[in-house]
Parts: C-alpha cells; structure tokens; sequence
C-alpha cells in the first residue's frame, strides 16, 4: 500500500470491498511512524496497542454488516482536541499529567462514524505560532525540506499527512492554524465557517475565531471530513443550527457559472515572485474550467493583523488563565501561598510566546486601555467582515495565496515574533470575519517547496470553496 | 459635629434552579464535597458555558417584581481575577448590559414607608468553595457555577436600621417570586455593604469602604453600625477615611482593611464570546409578566381591606407567601376570616416554629382550619376542644367534625345538664362562691373553671358564666 498517497475515501473504498483491514492500513501506518518520525517528529505520541485495538474493532464492526463514514480509517489528532482517556497537553509542559476526562464534540462525532484515533500530532504550544518552533515538546520537520517548519500552529498534523504518516488529520485553525501548515507541507486544509463544528473540546486559544477542521490529501477527503464533524451541538452556543449539506455530492469537474474574486489587496508588491506565479496558473485553471475571475477589494486588509493581535490575545489572557496549577496539570514545587503558585506555575508551565501574548492580550484589556485598543479592534472587525459581505456580493469566493512564501528555514523567524505573525497575513482575515477558506496545493517553488492556493468563501458557504479547489485540483492534474 | 450616613448593598442571591448556570450539573445543597461536577464548571481544558434559561427568567421575574426596566439586549461579560476557588480564573457575570435596570424595593420602618431604589439586578456564576484545614486548604466546586442573582441598591440607606429592613423586605420579595430560599445558612444570601459618613451640611459623599463576609442578617446590621462609627470617629479626630475593602471579623465585632485602593482588582471586563447576547421579545417579558405573584405589600393591602384583617395581623400572614397563601384558602371558606388569622397567628406559627416546618408540609389541611373555625362559630366545640382537634389535625390530617364526633367533644350547651353541674361546683367551693358575692369578681372565672373540669372540656363557657353570676348574683 502507498502510504504517501492512500486517501480517506479510497481507503473506506478498500476496505468496503474487503480488499485491506483497518488493522493492516492502522499497523502499515504504525510502521511508517515508526520508520519516519524519529526524524519528521510529527506525533506527540502514538499509542501502538490502543490504535491496534481500535482497528480490530473497527473490522469487527464491518465484519457485523455495521457501517460507519469513517468506520476503521485511521486520523490524527491535533494535541489541542480532548479525547477521552488520552493526554492533552496543547504541546505544553503546564499540561503535563492531564488525562482528557471527556471527548470534544467533534471527536465524538467521528468516534460514532467508526474513526480510528492513531495518535496526537505537535503543534505550537497553545496553538500559537506558525511553525510549530513554539512547541515546547519537540521539533516538527517539513517532509519536503527537512530544515524547514512545517508551518502552524497545526504543524504536526501537516507533517503527518504530508509524511505518509497519517491519512488525514485533524487540525484547529485561529488565524491560518490549518492552512499556511497545509500550504507549507503540501496538504489540503479546510478552515469552516465561525460555528459550523463544534468547538465543544476544543482547547480554546481565541474563542471567536478558533476553529477545527480537516487537513487531508485531496478536497474530497476533506469535503467528507467536513460532513461528519460538522452541525450544531448544544454544548457550544456559538455553533448554529443550519443543516449540513451532503458536501462530496456537491463536488463537480467544472466552474461553469462560478465567479471567483481576486482581492487586490492580496497580490501586494514585494510578494514572493514563485509564489505569485502559480496562484496565477491557477487562476488560469480556474478560467479554463469555466470560471469567470473578477478583481475585487477588501479595503481594511492592512489592520487585520493588529486586530487580530488584539482581539485573539485578549481571548487567549483570560482562556489560558484556568492553567493555574489548582486542579489538573503541572504546578510548581516549592511554593509558599496561592499567589506564589501561580506565579511559579505558569513562569514554569507556559513558553515565551505564550507568555507574550498573556501578557499582550491582559494589557489591551486594562483599565485605561479598553477603548483605546479592545473596542477600537472590534470596530474595525465589523469593517473587515463587512469588507467581506461586500466582496461575496460579486462572487462565490474569493482567490488568494494562502501565504506570502513557501515553508522558511528553521530557526530563520524564531527570534522576529512580528515577522513571524506576518506569516498569517493573508489567513487571518478569514478568522475575523468567520468566513470560510481552504487551502489547497497549487504547485512547488523552485526549491522544492509547496506553494498553496486559498479559496475564501461566504459564512457557511464551504460548497463554494469545496466545489472550485475540488474542481481546480482535478483541472491542474489533466493540465 | 453631626455626620451623615450612606449605605448601599449588593446582594447576591442563589437561584434554585435545577440545575448550573451553565451546565447540566445538580445545584441541590450538601452533597458530598466535588461530587456535582463536570469539565465545565470544574474550568477544564476545552469545555465551555451554555446558558440556563431558567435563570434568566428567575432574574427577570424578580426585576419585574420590583419595577425594573428588563433589557431586551444583554449579555455576559468574563471579569478577571485569580482565587483557587475561580476555576477558569474568571468568572462569567454581567458588565454593562444587565437584564434589569432600575426599580425600588419599599421599606416598613416602624409604621414609616421609604422606597429604596434598585440600580440594577444581573446575572453570573457563583464560585467554588475554599476550605481551610489544620495545614493544607481544600475547594469544594459543588457551589461553582450554581446561578447567583445579584441585586445592586442605590446608596439609599442612612442607617443599619434601614440596612435590615431592606434586606428583609428584599428576601420576602425573592422567596415570594420562589426564585430562591434567601436561607443565610446554606449561603443563598450573602451581602457586601458599601457606606460612607459625611458631616452634616456637605453634599457630595465621603470616601466609602466596603465590608465583606457578612454571611447574616445580623452580621450585616452589626457590621454597618462597627463601620459608621469608626469612621465617624477617625474624622472626628482629624483623620480621614481610606477607599478600602474591609473584612467583618463576627468574632472580634470589628471590621479589618482587607485591601486598599491601590491593591484594587482590574478585572478586565470584556464581552463573553463563548456566548451569545441575549435578545429577548416584548412578548416574552408580558408572558413572564403574567407569571408574576402579588407584591407582600399589596398583598398586605388587599388582606386588610378584603377580610377585614388588623395591618399588624395581615403583616405576619403575608410575610411567608404559602402562609398567605394557606390563609386565603381557609378565609374564603367561613364568614369570619378574622378567625382563620388568630389561628395561623397563634397555634399554626407556634407548632411550625416548635416542629421547625413550613407550612407546606403540614397535615392540617386549610378547609380542615376552616372547619374548625365554623364549629367554633355555631358553638358546636369550644375554644379548648378546638384546640385539641386542632393539634389533632395539625399532625394527622382528617375531617375536624368527624373527630369532634368520635372523641366526643362536643360542647354541652344543655340548660339542665350545666346547671346540675353549675350546682356541684358552687357546693363543692363554698369560698370561692361568698368570696363572688361579697364583689370579688375574679372568684366567678375559678367557679367557670371547676364546671369545665367537671364536663372534661365540654360544657359551653359562656353559658356557665351566665349561669353562676345568676345564681349568685
């Protein structure tokens, strides 16, 4: 079997005509973690037996007549997703101990559709970052470039698809989470709507933008990713009660009929010169299927990064205040009274970029400073979600790179954090207007490395963007 | 030098909802220690809040209640701060749109009525519980995330006098509307008071401290009185008054500076995005509207006019709503409810305060109490005799005339048969009946007593009287 290739639908394909077990495809893919990811580092931890143990059962299953839409495929799982009985540490050492007493909706919903959970990928502690460098556990490799990041803060769960160590994965996207770590590693990864899954178990960094979603090997897996953990959940009042369409059926070969906007904003002097190159191959593919292309504008696209700096720091000071060492995870030796607990714990527990954006995010939201930066951010989120709703009026999505280079060396922005946020440059923006987006690959630099398309679509419109990277990905093989 | 005293509360009140503000975990009080909980009220990794609608009425209903305005736009704001016993580190309450804005709370001080205005009333989560062993500490979080009402007053208050009415008026109010049992033990009731001092004559405030741990209604009254008079006594001697928060020592009798202004929290307050604000329609606020029981005061009102109560009879009835309740029920039933209200005044509070039960749980049923009261009426029994049936009832339930009928109590209004025994005890007590003549009138009452012994209870007393002072007279 071709691990590097083997996709989610082409193994429930397999395994329904009984020609592989989920315990062959789960213990070929525990062999090549075994193999591989001594060096690409992108699992935080595999449990052999467990994932073994949940194969057979899986077989078992199929064996009885029963089904299930992910009945015996194997995924991995972001370190930030709860899964009952398993660690979540969110690649944190304040973490440390914790055994996830519940399942996150999502997880649950996969669980019942038969998925076999293989093992919990790296990331960027806390999922912040856009190279998993932020993991306080280990590093991450690129599988195209093994001295470049794979990206983040989902890194690990790229890696591990892109590595042939995972037919799909998992991921949690806040500001380009999923995408630019898709871009990077050369895998598909979908961000939905603001609402559209559950984030019920979702260890929340910024609770209104995060969000979790499918990074796959094609846009068929992920457009079936996508229809099994998606829909309301009374457990997360954010998520909305909209029905969950079949999105695989809505796939087509074509774009007759699609308009497709370019925000100029996004095609910026200074750009990477490859990188510019084969998003406009791309458009050129989209054209030839039929697509109609029109320019459009996303004004506020300049502030979105200090925006989103403000609002998702603000979320994260307090999300992030519960690591205190009182009821679960690692607290500090040594201490004298409460205070000195948590002031130990998380000087001890927490990363330098955590630690930065607490602090940011407790200081936008002081007294005296509210005004000037909480609910000055907020008004110009409501500018660039309307910058949104304006633009959807004259297409079905927007077209985009999903980031402004390829994966960069290790080591070569870890020490810069405002070059480093500047990696979400172009994702961002979708976070804060709760539209949807995918990432899919749209060709290599001359390095080697994968470049990625994003396609932007309307709040709870992921057909949209589903339809054209499914019909670009077909169009930019035959071509 | 005369000073002035401004005192304003905030109460915090337990909601008796079912279940958490918001999870699905149990509220009910004294089980075992961390028992009712679960991820989200424990503040774990990836959990998040759902709102209880239950609340949000038991808020709303109460703010109608007192007059407030009810928004039909709010929301729930995160305020920071660290305390083991704040499991996320911030606790999920209301900022700047509240679900009830304005409204007055009215006050009975010793026959004299004043208005106390509400500024707001709003809605969050109650905290965990600290507890404190001989050397380490422990939190127990059955109590974190239960529903807690908290109703701001305006700084309307110039004395602990009028401190305790309120309080008392505002809890009849709230166990009125059965949002919460308002029982101080069990902490449905707590209070931080805010007060001031100022010499007489100057308008703008003086520096306020804020007092806590007060955790009685007691406690609130002695607190306030402590707190006037230091402070009144540090500006008599040429001091001034820090802005603080002081803690009541019960024990000491004194309050103690917890923490200075400068040491004050920022908390941060900033929208809740885990939920969504809350739009509510005029529709839905008339509909709860409808659901509202009478005021305690205009219950108080209408008693005194409609049955003819004295103000002070129809007070202690409407102070508990099922007693009012209990009492209109049995009123409507006989043509002297006056009756009815000397009964639950005097043996029906005396028995549940002896018994420590709510009128709820009492056998006695009120057309039973209306019963008694028609056969005291028509002299079927006598007040004695109606006494025991009441005992009788009060803990076995029952019809009252098939008990007077079965035991055989009833009252002995036959001439002849009373004066055979009016006879007896006027021979058998010699004294007692030249004492009578020769004008000791207390005499006759201890002849009364001798026949009524001599009918075991029975004989009808007004008859006897007349029959003796005849005799003798």
């Amino acid at each position: 079997m071709d691990f590097d290739k083997i996709t989610v639908c082409g193994a429930l394909e397999l395994m329904e005509k009984g020609e592989c077990s989920s315990e062959e495809l789960v213990s070929g893919l525990l062999g090549v973690i075994d193999s591989k990811d001594g060096e690409i580092g992108a699992y935080l931890s595999v449990d052999h037996a467990d994932a073994l143990e949940q194969a057979r059962e899986a077989d078992r299953k199929r064996a009885n007549g029963e089904s299930g839409r992910l009945l015996g495929v194997p995924i991995a799982i972001k370190d930030v997703l709860n899964v009952k009985g398993q660690a979540c540490t969110c690649a944190s050492q304040i973490l440390k101990g914790y055994i996830s007493p519940y399942d996150a909706t999502a997880i649950a919903m996969m669980r019942k559709e038969g998925a076999v959970f293989l093992g919990r990928t790296n990331m960027d502690e806390f999922a912040m970052g856009s190279s998993t460098e932020n993991s306080s556990c280990q590093i991450t490799r690129n599988p195209h470039n093994m001295d470049c990041v794979p990206g983040g803060s989902s890194g690990g769960s790229a890696a591990a698809v892109a590595g042939g160590e995972a037919l799909a994965a998992l991921g949690t996207d806040t500001g380009g989470s999923i995408r630019q770590p898709a871009a990077f590693c050369g895998c598909v990864g979908l961000k939905p709507s603001y609402g559209r899954v559950s984030r019920y178990g979702l260890v929340a960094f910024a609770s209104s933008f995060d969000q979790i979603g499918p990074m796959t090997r094609d846009v068929r897996d992920s457009a079936h990713l996508l229809g099994v953990i998606s829909g309301q959940d009374d457990m997360d009042s954010s998520s909305l009660n909209l029905p969950v369409p079949d999105y695989v059926s809505m796939l087509k070969d074509d774009l007759k009929g699609v308009t497709l906007g370019l925000p100029k904003e996004y095609f910026v002097d200074g750009m990477d010169d490859e990188v510019r190159a084969s998003v406009m191959k791309a458009v050129d593919v989209c054209r030839g299927l039929g697509a109609e292309i029109t320019e459009v504008s996303l004004p506020h696209t300049d502030y979105a990064i200090a925006v989103y700096y403000i609002i998702a720091t603000a979320e994260a000071s307090t999300n992030l205040a519960r690591f205190d060492g009182v009821r679960y995870g690692f607290r500090a030796e040594g201490v004298t009274d409460p205070i000195d607990m948590y002031g130990k714990t998380r000087s001890q527990g927490f990363g330098d970029e955590v630690k930065r954006r607490i602090i940011l995010g407790t200081y936008v939201l002081s007294s005296g400073y509210y005004d000037a930066y909480y609910l000055s951010a907020q008004k110009v989120r409501t500018l660039i979600r309307r910058d949104f709703e304006d633009a959807f009026k004259k297409c079905d999505a927007l077209l985009t790179p999903t980031t402004p280079t390829p994966a960069f060396k290790r080591g070569d922005k870890s020490d810069d954090p405002l070059q480093m946020y500047l990696c979400d440059i172009f994702t961002a923006t979708a976070n804060l207007a709760g539209v949807c987006g995918i990432s899919v690959p749209c060709g290599k630099s001359s390095d080697g490395l994968p470049i990625g398309l994003q396609l932007l679509g309307p709040e709870f419109k992921e057909e949209n963007i589903l339809r054209t990277a499914y019909a670009y990905e077909q169009g930019r093989e035959n071509g | 030098m005369q000073y002035l005293h401004t005192i304003g509360l905030e109460v915090h009140v337990q909601l008796k909802t079912e279940t958490k503000m918001f999870c699905g975990c149990g509220t009910v009080y004294g089980a075992a220690p961390n028992t009712n909980v679960c991820p989200v009220c424990l503040g774990y990794p990836g959990a998040m809040p759902v709102m209880n609608r239950n609340a949000v009425r038991d808020t709303i209903l109460t703010g109608l209640m007192i007059g407030s305005e009810i928004s039909t736009y709010s929301k729930f704001d995160r305020k920071s701060y660290f305390y083991p016993d704040m499991p996320k580190n911030y606790q999920i309450t209301q900022y700047d749109k509240p679900f009830c804005v304005g409204g007055s709370v009215e006050v009975d001080l010793e026959g004299q009525k004043k208005l106390i205005a509400i500024t707001r009333i709003h809605l969050e989560e109650d905290v965990a519980k600290s507890m404190h062993f001989h050397k380490s500490s422990g939190v127990d979080f059955n109590r974190a995330g239960v529903p807690l009402m908290e109703i701001v007053s305006e700084p309307d208050m110039q004395n602990a006098e009028e401190a305790f009415a309120f309080l008392q008026a505002l809890r009849q109010i709230v166990r009125y509307v059965g949002v919460s049992d308002c029982n101080l033990e069990e902490g449905n009731m707590r209070c931080d008071v805010n007060c001031s001092v100022r010499p007489e004559g100057q308008t703008e405030l003086g520096t306020k401290t804020e007092l806590k741990n007060l955790n009685t209604l007691k406690g609130v009254y002695n607190a306030i009185k402590y707190e006037l008079g230091r402070q009144v006594e540090v500006l008599s001697s040429g001091g001034t008054i820090q802005q603080e928060t002081r803690c009541w020592d019960v024990d000491a009798g004194v309050t103690e500076s917890l923490r200075s202004k400068e040491n004050a929290h920022d908390y941060r307050y900033f929208p809740e995005p885990d939920l969504m604000p809350v739009v509510l329609t005029a529709k839905q606020i008339e509909d709860w509207r409808k659901e509202l029981p009478e005021l305690p005061r205009h219950r108080r009102e209408r008693l005194v006019l409609e049955y003819g109560l004295p103000d002070y009879a129809a007070g202690v009835i409407v102070a508990d709503k099922h007693v009012a309740d209990y009492y209109e029920e049995a009123a409507a039933l006989v043509s002297n409810p006056k009756a009815v209200s000397n009964w639950i005044m005097t043996e029906m509070l005396r028995l549940l305060g002896e018994r420590e039960m709510d009128i709820e749980d009492v056998k006695i049923t009120p057309a039973a109490l209306a019963g008694i009261v028609k056969l005291v009426d028509s002299d079927a029994i006598n007040s004695t005799k109606a006494k025991e049936v009441f005992a009788e009832l009060f803990d076995n339930g029952g019809d009252p005339e098939k008990i007077v009928k079965e035991k055989g109590m009833g009252q002995v209004s036959d001439q002849s048969a009373i004066e055979e025994l009016v006879d007896q005890a006027i021979s058998e007590n010699v004294k007692s009946a030249e004492d009578y003549k020769s004008g000791k009138k207390a005499a006759l009452q201890y002849i009364v007593g001798q026949v009524m012994r001599l009918s075991k209870g029975k004989a009808n007393p007004k008859m006897v009287g007349a029959m003796i002072s005849e005799k003798l007279g």
